[in-house]
């Protein structure tokens, strides 16, 4: 059975964003295997406020960043300010430190500024001024982005989408949604009067018993199998990295935590593998255009479960 | 493919050329040797520092060179030696404008073509030993030119289990692949000269030189044990014509048939002679069987029909007591009396006195032996140079000599005395090797004697050597030799260990000719005997090698999928739960994990729901669960045993 509170968490989320439980799903496992999340589509989907509702039902401290074109790398990470009472300068920290960073669109910043959100999520620290501060724990990063071929974006090096742990596409809500959406009230309203379902330690909890759920021998061969078909396939650029490997079992893992399994099956591998896989595979291109979805589904139907 | 081949591989390679090359060296011009090992240090060199390689003109000018130096050396192009030292030769330059990868893979081809061309010239346990370490670095460097990037040691393991998994399809081609007698192809001519053996004439010091040699003339496995040293008198080449000087086989009207009366059982054994490029076959005195492909003449001497250039193994079997009447022609005894006139006056005249004073050949011969055993003759491997009149610089100067001296100085005098004599050749003796019992007679065993013809009693063996001097008949070369001479270093008999060490490694030589080299089409006929299967064609044995071959590859191909899949039951039972479903039209997709194909089942066949999440259920938690328990298998067997849809 699924946990109780993690099944709070996908209804209240659920209650804003319609329609749109697996994405939610996903994202809930993304982070609960400290993994950072992208949220990729057109602009209007409900990006930013599934990011936004995230952080208010798991009741984290939170800032958020909108990404521009002229933005620094100090208006994330904060600046020394000279003090002139006490006559030294003074750190003043930025938006960074804090349990979830929602970056907003950012693809719009300059490859520099990018870069020092980065780091900082991949080394949960940052390097200002000669001096190296720890983050919180626990520490997010959802960021969202455009889709790269719109104008005024800056795409993500593959190195650096390879710091996200999963991407989510949002997608058109289906036709009920939608109309359940235009009938329903104000979804920023909505935001800012949800209660947080999860305190802090509980989420740390959580995150200590997806690392607990069982993972056999034969799903290790079907992790692999997936894995080593993607580097001796023809269809992509380059295959799945060690670190995609990793991902995609501790992701499967989380999978399986919110679906309430104390064992992780195929079917979690299969579930989570569009988030994982969907940015790092890049299919070489035969004139069709394919989502992450397209090529999952490839994979997975390419690879025998062993 | 325009890489660069890897620096490791590349060494790999430099080395298998040169183990590849190594037999050959003695053989090749040294030159060629020279300029070969130049350009292999010259390439390692290269690819080691980065150095530049040759240019293409030089490259020009050594293929020039070199094939006009082959053609100084060896006057041709062709043939074994010469194609041989070409092959070296280009090999070596083709190194040296080794500069991709596709380059260096036919390089490594060409070594492994080197590499069979050893055994153009020995088939020995070392040639094999060689060229299986010649074959293994190859492929080690051809698995480092395939797939670069790994450690060589890497490369040498993964040859080395290629191999090894190669080794039984060997095995079953090298048993079941249809014979052909001899050699599978034509050898060119020059590939037998410098065999050594017994010749077509014998001069005083011709066997002698011949004694200092230790080569294996033949082996024998007798089916009994081994007769008295004595009895073992080889028969070769006779002899019949004398000029003075050597003695010649003689032109002589022979009758066709061979006869004589056996005097007591036969002896039988097998014969395995080494390849000595003559027409010769050895036989105990006397021979009664004919080997095939060959034949015997009127004075026993067996012949085969084209040279012994290949290991030639037949059986045979003889009458050690016997009378031979065979060749007892008017013309043969005429011939057995000849004598060239003007030469040995004291012999000559010796030999008349006895003639004066016996009544019958029997008494001559008694008194010729009796001379000899007390003329004071001495044995020797350095006897000296003799003079136009040899049977007399022997008998009454030097008195010092080999068996062909006693032999023709005995068989000169009995007809200057009126008594038909002639000379045969071959061997005596030979040596039991105690490790596998088989009899050894080495060149250095090769021996002269007479023959006499008494009347009634027909040709009787007389030993001149063994009548003057009776220890090399009974001891052997080693004890009738004076102390201080050079012996031949195996025949000495201080050397106790070297011998046994010898009589070992000759033993295991001896089962890889009789079993490796000597697996004939009649020894795989006997095989196929053996396995039920009398008068197999060619046909009947190419069925046998393509079903064994397959089970071996099927066997292991067994192995291999059963190590992919550690005897995991509960994914066999799995297995057969989804072909149960599928024979009702529910095919599970393979990528379609238990849970989505159970709710699918489920759907389609509502009535079975509860044993398929059962056994759903139960397969998740063997399979995937943390803690299988071990009953688990068993009650999921009978689940899907008891399953009806």
């Amino acid at each position: 059975m699924p946990l109780p509170s993690l099944q709070r968490v996908v209804q209240q989320v659920g209650t804003v964003i319609l329609g749109k439980e697996q994405q939610i799903r996903l994202a809930l496992a993304c982070l609960l295997s400290r993994g950072h999340l992208l949220i990729e589509d057109v602009p209007g989907v409900g990006k930013t406020t599934l990011a936004h509702v995230l952080a208010r039902t798991l009741g984290l401290a939170f800032h958020r960043i909108q990404f521009t074109s002229d933005m620094l790398p100090a208006d994330i990470i904060g600046v020394s300010i000279y003090d002139r009472e006490s006559g030294t300068f003074k750190f003043h920290p930025g938006p960074v430190f804090s349990q979830l960073v929602l970056a907003d669109e950012v693809n719009r910043a300059t490859p520099k500024t990018q870069s020092a959100l980065l780091e900082a999520m991949e080394e949960h620290q940052v390097t200002a001024e000669g001096e190296t501060r720890r983050l919180p724990e626990p520490f997010f990063v959802i960021a969202t982005q455009n889709p790269s071929h719109q104008v005024g974006t800056f795409p993500l090096p593959e190195s650096q989408l390879d710091r996200f742990q999963m991407r989510v596409e949002l997608g058109y809500p289906n036709r009920d949604a939608e109309r359940a959406l235009l009938q329903g009230v104000d979804r920023r309203d909505m935001t800012a009067s949800l209660e947080a379902c999860l305190g802090p330690g509980e989420l740390l909890a959580l995150q200590s018993a997806a690392r607990q759920v069982h993972v056999a021998p034969a799903l290790v061969d079907y992790v692999q199998g997936l894995v080593e078909y993607t580097r001796r396939s023809p269809d992509y650029v380059n295959g799945l990295s060690p670190r995609a490997a990793l991902a995609l079992l501790a992701c499967a893992r989380a999978w399986a935590l919110v679906e309430g399994r104390d064992r992780v099956l195929p079917e979690d591998v299969q579930a989570v593998l569009p988030g994982v896989a969907g940015h790092r595979l890049h299919p070489i291109l035969n004139g069709v255009r394919r989502t992450s979805s397209d090529i999952a589904v490839g994979l997975v139907e390419a690879v025998p479960i062993p | 493919m325009n890489l660069a081949p890897a620096l490791a591989s590349l060494l790999v390679l430099c080395a298998g050329i040169m183990l590849a090359a190594a037999p050959h060296i003695p053989r090749l011009p040294s030159w060629v040797s020279a300029l070969a090992l130049a350009a292999v240090v010259w390439r390692a060199w290269a690819a080691w520092r980065g150095e530049p390689m040759p240019r293409r003109w030089l490259l020009y000018v050594l293929v020039i060179f070199g094939v006009a130096g082959v053609l100084v050396t060896h006057r041709t192009l062709f043939g074994r030696d010469a194609g041989v030292t070409m092959l070296v030769l280009f090999l070596a330059l083709k190194l040296l404008e080794t500069r991709t990868q596709r380059d260096a893979i036919i390089v490594t081809f060409l070594c492994y073509f080197l590499a069979l061309t050893s055994f153009f010239y020995s088939q020995s346990i070392q040639v094999a030993g060689l060229m299986l370490v010649t074959v293994l670095v190859l492929t080690a460097a051809l698995i480092g030119f395939n797939a670069p990037g790994r450690p060589p040691l890497a490369y040498f393991r993964t040859a080395g289990v290629l191999l090894a998994q190669g080794l039984p399809v060997m095995l079953l081609l090298f048993l079941f692949f249809p014979r052909v007698q001899g050699p599978l192809w034509g050898m060119p001519t020059d590939a037998y000269a410098g065999m050594t053996g017994l010749s077509d004439s014998m001069t005083p010091g011709a066997i002698s030189s011949l004694s200092q040699s230790d080569a294996i003339a033949f082996r024998v496995h007798f089916d009994d044990e081994p007769p008295h040293k004595k009895f073992l008198y080889w028969r070769g080449p006779v002899f019949w014509d004398f000029d003075g000087h050597s003695w010649v086989r003689g032109n002589l009207p022979l009758p066709r048939q061979a006869e004589f009366v056996p005097d007591g059982p036969p002896l039988t054994y097998t014969v395995t002679v080494e390849p000595h490029n003559r027409r010769w076959l050895f036989a105990i005195d006397l021979p009664s069987l004919v080997p095939p492909n060959a034949n015997v003449t009127a004075d026993y001497e067996l012949r085969s029909r084209v040279p012994v250039r290949t290991r030639t193994r037949y059986a045979m079997s003889s009458f050690l007591t016997y009378r031979a009447t065979g060749g007892d022609s008017d013309e043969a005894l005429q011939a057995a009396l000849r004598l060239p006139t003007g030469f040995n006056p004291k012999a000559t005249a010796l030999a008349r006195q006895w003639a004066r004073e016996s009544n019958n050949p029997q008494e001559i011969l008694v008194r010729g032996i009796e001379f000899f055993r007390h003329a004071g003759l001495g044995y020797t491997l350095m006897p000296p140079p003799l003079g136009r009149n040899s049977v007399d610089d022997f008998l009454f100067g030097t008195k010092r000599g080999f068996c062909e001296h006693f032999s023709s100085a005995f068989a000169y005098m009995m007809r200057a005395a009126g008594v038909p004599t002639r000379v045969v050749t071959g061997y005596q003796g030979g040596e039991v090797n105690p490790v596998d019992g088989y009899l050894v007679v080495r060149q250095a065993d090769a021996h002269a004697w007479t023959e006499v013809w008494l009347g009634e009693r027909g040709w009787v063996r007389v030993d001149p050597t063994a009548a003057a001097v009776p220890l090399r008949v009974e001891s052997g070369l080693a004890a009738a030799v004076p102390a201080e001479e050079p012996l031949p270093f195996l025949v000495r008999p201080d050397l106790t260990w070297l011998r046994a060490l010898r009589f070992n490694w000759e033993a295991l030589a001896n089962y890889w000719n009789q079993w490796v080299l000597g697996y004939n089409p009649e020894r795989q006929r006997g095989l196929f005997n053996r396995l039920g299967m009398p008068e197999a064609n060619w046909q009947a044995m190419a069925q046998v090698l393509f079903w064994t071959v397959g089970a071996v590859v099927a066997a292991f191909a067994f192995w291999l999928l059963r190590r992919a899949r550690p005897g995991d039951a509960a994914q066999a039972a799995w297995i057969k739960f989804c072909a149960k479903l599928a024979r009702r039209g529910t095919l599970r997709s393979p990528s379609e994990g238990p849970q989505a194909f159970r709710a699918r089942a489920v759907r389609l066949h509502p009535a079975a729901a509860r044993s398929i999440d059962a056994i759903t259920a139960l397969y998740i938690d063997l399979r995937y669960g943390p803690e299988p328990d071990r009953g688990g298998v068993a009650r999921l067997r009978a689940l899907v045993r008891e399953l009806r849809i």
